[in-house]
């Protein structure tokens, strides 16, 4: 019988804890201690979580083993994950990543992680994440970087940093993460780890703090496409909570993931390959390009011409939608307050001031900006209209193929402190990824080899609406024929 | 010069609904600070809107009422601005597309018919209360009010008097009451307007310089308010000074306005569509089935109560005030015509509901208005019921008793004694007409016979003599005497 403490068991996947579990391999409480143990070792050097608490994650474990035990377990009942910390949990610290937070336990938990707990998983911790999710880097965190377990010099991609760095350094099995302009693929990417951003209303953002309403989603993070869509049968969901969740029957994402791929038609947009692509991803892509060719895929070459315009149309709506949901962190009800004010308005420019970050700041002053009299229709309606041209690309690229394939990143984890004096680059990193948050469309990033210092790649599947099932049968197929989503950086098998 | 004063009204109308427009709590008035107020109210983080169903109904009814189009899609929009009751930091509103547009209210101003023209109405969320005494140097926030659901009322500036602003006012105030979209509680702020008020020299077609006044919340407040900004914007023009477009406060002890904030501080509200909302479609079904819905509107019931029940246009007008009146009326008639219809049919002369109609109406809007105004009391919490009025005004029908001793069985009716039964009061006060000649012309004989100077008088020519024995024996009848009959039979016994 394999001990809950062996490495095996914090290398194994969703469906083999799942199974392990239903074998009484090992119980919940011997799984969820075998990781705090793990967190508590390795989490002060890599910042993957913000908050742990070992009473709660216990409890947790014990319930599902009770629930086991009285033969009421589902398949994941007793499977630890980690939340980004975004999403309210009740009685837990939700901080978002940000000072203005600092201080703030949720009253309720959020549609996900109710989903979560119904379903019998454990919670280990909320996970470090950019401030409101505003970086591509984690670097904006409130509570410090999140080193990449690949190498501890390089950032672990953002705005989900914590949850990609939990996973890949093997201190969760799964997290949840949200992906606004590419927040959970360019992390899956930079930490050589998987991630799926679904269709936009398909998970509820009820319980989420919000970044940009009408872009951002929520999704699974996990080693194998096939824990994707384990986890994402769990997250997904109509919720009469969130106006935008989709209601829409219940499905086994993970029905086809068996299906050969004869046939499948692969589009490459050639803006995805274009200047700004680093040597090292581009050959990793067209190498795995080469494999899904081996699998029976035929390819097809297609065009986004409007992708181009894409940074700049979610640099423009983001922060507008951000400059108004984060209004609400005023100081007034809870969060930080200023200690000290002379007036309601020095009270409202103290507490803000103090409680957010620059990048944060950065984009309420653009979001203020493009929504002013006078400007709204040069910036906010412009930006909308070419929102639609960027959507309607997907919309004749899907007439030419079933998927689309690309870099989920331009390069690999860069360094910590490289960008993140120059805004404009590190929008950069987000350019492969952020047209699908415009358009609403699902995206998987799954790693695909690795560049010359040994950091991962990751290939990015866009798939046309509700088509979550399809990508993950075409991630699936490609992991079943290589073994570049077993890699585990050396950190985590210490 | 001669001015002319131009005015447009914007008002607040709170929707009847039991939850919140964006969440599930209460919107009863008067609980206990922050009771009423979940997440979604206090604006938690993560929370989100989900719109109520009801409230997006009464607008449609709204609409509908006063011959609106209804927008589908209309679209919801942040307005944003800081402040501690507002906790989101951005109301949510209707900008660019409201649920309805256009659209017109129908008044009488004195004699006149007055048609003022609405440009839309939206719907929206209200904002909490700051409250600033009881706290010392600090201010207190209850968000019980935060996301309650108005329908903000525009209309053009069609009205040129405060008296238009009040008539039309008071016509939106019965409207919204009768087709049950806002109980109308102006004490409570379920009812409130803001005027925009300028003046233009009389001819001219450019409008002048507009202030709003704010937050009008009863009808002598609306007229006291723009009849004071009124002079005092003419008083501005005529030394020589420019009105500039600003809000100002009007304060009930002083009778004045006073300046809150001119347009250059006025804010960027930033207003964009909440990504949070889906455009609200609004299918022809669901259109229809509200249509269905709608009650008789006060217009048409005017109308078909001068036509059915041949009435005057003034009494019908009167009666179609509220909702409750025209209810309480045509009930009133109802049981007054079943209890009387044998009596009546003898007549002949008109339609026997008309007759009765007419007896009902001159009650109720004479002595049980003047009734109901002096106690100031609405009609809904009159203390008699339509069946009891109806008993007492048989008994005036069938001459049991006379218009005088009715009003004494109101009274008695209207303090509740002896369960408010008309018949019981007549009998218990021995109020029951005497209509029975004999007995009369027992008492004219003793009357005459006492009043030998005044028979002679009246012999003489002095018709005056007349009334003075008609009073006589009303009074030795203690008033119960059918005053008709006294009337013949002393004409009779006096012929030469």
């Amino acid at each position: 019988m394999p001990q809950a403490d062996t490495p095996a068991m914090s290398n194994a996947t969703l469906k083999e804890l799942s199974a392990q579990l239903a074998a009484k391999a090992c119980s919940s409480v011997e799984l969820a201690q075998d990781f705090i143990n793990k967190i508590n070792i390795l989490n002060k050097d890599l910042g993957c979580y913000v908050t742990v608490d070992a009473a709660r994650t216990l409890a947790q474990a014990q319930a599902a083993d009770a629930r086991r035990a009285a033969g009421n377990a589902g398949t994941l009942t007793g499977v630890p994950l980690a939340h980004k910390d975004i999403f309210c949990a009740k009685g837990w610290l939700t901080t978002c990543g940000s000072k203005m937070l600092a201080n703030f336990v949720a009253p309720y938990d959020a549609h996900v992680v109710e989903r979560c707990d119904a379903a019998g998983m454990v919670t280990l911790g909320k996970t470090n994440m950019d401030e409101f999710a505003m970086g591509s880097s984690n670097e904006t965190s409130f509570f410090g970087a999140v080193r990449n377990p690949w190498n501890r010099e390089r950032v672990p991609g953002g705005s989900s940093g914590g949850s990609a760095a939990a996973v890949a350094a093997r201190l969760a099995p799964a997290a949840t993460g949200t992906d606004t302009g590419g927040s959970i693929r360019q992390p899956a990417a930079l930490t050589g780890i998987c991630g799926l951003k679904p269709t936009y209303g398909l998970v509820s953002r009820y319980g989420m703090i919000a970044f940009a309403s009408s872009l951002d989603q929520a999704g699974p993070m996990a080693r194998t496409a096939e824990d994707l869509g384990l986890l994402l049968n769990v997250m997904a969901g109509h919720d009469a909570r969130d106006s935008t969740s989709l209601e829409r029957l219940a499905e086994d994402y993970n029905r086809d993931l068996a299906k050969p791929l004869k046939g499948l038609r692969v589009g490459l947009p050639k803006e995805f390959f274009a200047a700004g692509l680093s040597a090292d991803v581009q050959k990793a892509i067209e190498a795995a390009i080469a494999e899904y060719k081996k699998l029976g895929a035929t390819v097809v070459d297609i065009s986004l011409p409007n992708m181009g315009l894409s940074v700049a149309v979610y640099y423009v709506l983001a922060p507008a939608e951000a400059s108004s949901n984060l209004s609400r962190f005023d100081g007034v009800r809870y969060g930080h307050r200023a200690a000290e004010y002379t007036d309601l308005l020095d009270m409202y420019k103290r507490s803000r001031g103090e409680g957010f970050g620059a990048e944060v700041k950065r984009r309420i002053l653009i979001g203020t900006y493009v929504l002013s009299h006078g400007y709204y229709d040069a910036y906010y309606i412009r930006a909308q209209k070419l929102r639609r041209l960027i959507a309607q690309d997907f919309v004749d690229a899907f007439r030419h193929c079933d998927v689309i394939m690309g870099p989920t990143s331009p390069t690999t984890a860069f360094k910590i402190g490289e960008k993140s004096s120059d805004p404009v680059q590190m929008y950069l990193s987000d350019i492969y990824t952020i047209a699908v948050n415009l358009a609403g469309l699902p995206g998987i990033s799954i790693p695909c080899g690795f560049d010359g210092d040994g950091l991962p790649v990751g290939l990015q599947i866009i798939g046309n609406y509700f088509d979550e099932a399809r990508m993950l049968n075409v991630a699936h197929q490609y992991q079943l024929a290589t073994d570049w989503h077993q890699r585990a950086p050396a950190v985590s098998q210490g | 010069m001669k001015w002319e004063v131009v005015i447009g009204l914007e008002t607040h109308a709170q929707l009847s609904t039991v939850s919140k427009i964006f969440s599930g709590a209460a919107t009863a008035f008067g609980a206990a600070p922050n009771t009423q107020a979940c997440g979604v109210d206090i604006a938690l983080p993560g929370v989100l809107p989900v719109l109520n169903t009801g409230a997006v109904e009464r607008a449609i009814r709204f609409g509908l009422a006063v011959g609106a189009k209804i927008n589908s899609p209309s679209i919801f929009a942040r307005k944003n601005y800081f402040y501690p009751d507002l906790p989101k930091g951005y109301q949510i509103s209707q900008y660019e597309r409201p649920i309805v547009e256009g659209g017109t209210i129908t008044m009488q101003v004195g004699d006149t018919e007055k048609t003022v023209r609405l440009t839309r109405a939206h719907l929206e969320e209200d904002a909490g209360k700051s409250l600033h005494e009881d706290f010392q140097g600090r201010t207190g926030i209850d968000l019980n009010r935060a996301g309650t659901p108005l329908l903000e009322i525009v209309s053009e500036p069609d009205m040129r008097s405060a008296e238009e602003a009040v008539a039309y006012a008071k016509m939106l105030h019965t409207l919204v009451r009768w087709i049950d979209v806002c109980d109308g509680n102006m004490q409570e702020g379920s009812f409130r307007c803001d005027a925009n008020v300028s003046v233009r020299p009389a001819g001219s077609t450019p409008l002048g310089t507009r202030r709003e006044i704010k937050n009008l919340n009863s009808f002598r407040f609306l007229q006291q308010a723009i009849e004071y900004e009124v002079r005092w914007q003419i008083n501005e023009l005529e030394d020589g000074r420019a009105i500039q477009q600003a809000t100002v406060l009007f304060n009930p002890d002083t009778g004045e306005t006073r300046l809150m904030r001119t347009k250059e501080d006025a804010h960027d509200y930033r207003y964009f569509p909440d990504p949070d909302l889906l455009p609200l479609e609004v299918t022809a079904e669901r259109l229809e089935a509200v249509r269905a819905a709608m009650p008789e509107l006060p217009q048409a019931m005017r109308t078909r109560f001068v036509q059915e029940y041949r009435l005057a246009e003034y009494d019908a007008l009167l009666l179609t005030a509220s909702k409750e009146t025209a209810t309480f009326f045509e009930e009133t008639t109802r049981v007054t015509v079943a209890a009387s219809k044998v009596a009546l049919a003898m007549d002949g002369q008109e339609p026997v509901e008309s007759g009765v109609a007419k007896l009902v109406a001159n009650w109720i809007n004479g002595d049980i208005a003047s009734r109901l105004n002096a106690e100031a009391i609405e009609l809904r919490n009159i203390p008699i019921t339509p069946g009891q009025l109806a008993k007492m005004l048989s008994r005036i029908l069938d001459q049991k008793i006379n218009n005088k001793q009715a009003k004494v069985v109101l009274e008695a009716m209207w303090s509740g004694e002896h369960d408010g039964d008309a018949d019981k009061i007549i009998a218990a006060l021995g109020l029951e007409q005497i209509s029975d000649s004999g007995e009369i012309e027992k008492i004219v004989d003793q009357v005459l016979a006492a009043n030998a100077q005044q028979v002679a008088d009246f012999r003489a020519g002095k018709e005056k003599a007349f009334n003075s024995l008609v009073g006589q024996v009303m009074k030795a009848s203690r008033g119960k005497a059918n005053p008709q009959q006294v009337n013949d039979i002393l004409r009779r016994k006096l012929a030469p």
